[in-house]
């Protein structure tokens, strides 16, 4: 599935990444807590995370995650988009909560990664 | 690559937003260096644990990466308050971090397994109220 596609299909804002709208996601994780997608997580996927910090960003990186997703309205600050900047990983923002967010991805196809 | 790289970092204790900051530039260093995507992402995700591990329970620390032909090493060496029960701290789930710190996303309880997970050898050398060394290898 496209970031395209999860950014039309969860009614997203797009904070960061807009040229990168057409880079595929392969699965998708969600978990506000970082060892777990540490753990878990397989590359070239997607997080959706309630999380709200710059670990989010850090712990996407180190995983090769491509795109994160901030639910619940949860706006990232500026120290945060400035790091995905520099890592290349696009920031979502989407109303829905994680459980909501997750059913939405799922029933569309986008499978978990773990 | 013929002889011994080694790279130090001393890991700043006092703030949590730059934790990460010595992973992420041992898997730039790595990527340049060419290694497969697989040992990157073993080597980064065990340093990154160790790092926040460092920050959140020992004021912060020293790191060393030693790149070898064979392997890449990191020592991981604290002067915080050491671990009373190593194997207690490996078992998933197990954590003494402070509800502060689950809300940044951390203290789950699988930093250490984590480690282990991803490293081909790991040793903690721990004495209570003096300090903890975690030496950990990733195979070439």
């Amino acid at each position: 599935m496209t970031i395209e596609m999860i950014k039309s299909l969860l009614h997203a804002d797009i904070l960061y990444g807009s040229k990168y709208l057409e880079h595929e996601v392969n699965y998708a994780f969600s978990s506000d807590m970082m060892s777990d997608v540490l753990a878990f997580a397989t590359d070239h996927s997607a997080l959706i995370t309630g999380l709200c910090n710059p670990q989010v960003v850090r712990t996407a990186e180190m995983l090769d995650i491509v795109c994160i997703i901030f639910v619940r309205n949860k706006i990232p600050d500026q120290n945060i988009l400035t790091l995905a900047e520099e890592k290349e990983i696009v920031i979502l923002c989407t109303g829905h909560g994680m459980f909501t967010a997750c059913g939405i991805l799922y029933s569309n196809g986008l499978l978990g990664g773990a | 690559m013929e002889e011994q790289l080694i790279f130090n970092y001393t890991i700043p204790g006092d703030d949590f937003t730059r934790a990460g900051e010595a992973s992420s530039s041992v898997k730039n260093k790595l990527k340049k260096m060419g290694l497969d995507s697989g040992t990157i992402r073993k080597v980064s995700i065990a340093m990154y644990e160790g790092e926040i591990n460092m920050v959140i329970h020992a004021d912060g620390g020293a790191i060393t990466v030693e790149i070898s032909p064979e392997k890449i090493r990191m020592i991981l060496a604290d002067t915080g308050p050491g671990i009373a029960d190593i194997d207690k701290a490996m078992e998933n789930g197990y954590s003494t971090a402070p509800e502060e710190v689950r809300s940044l996303g951390f203290g789950a309880g699988m930093g250490l397994p984590n480690m282990k997970k991803y490293t081909d050898y790991m040793n903690i050398d721990s004495t209570v109220g003096v300090g903890t060394t975690v030496t950990m290898d990733v195979y070439l």
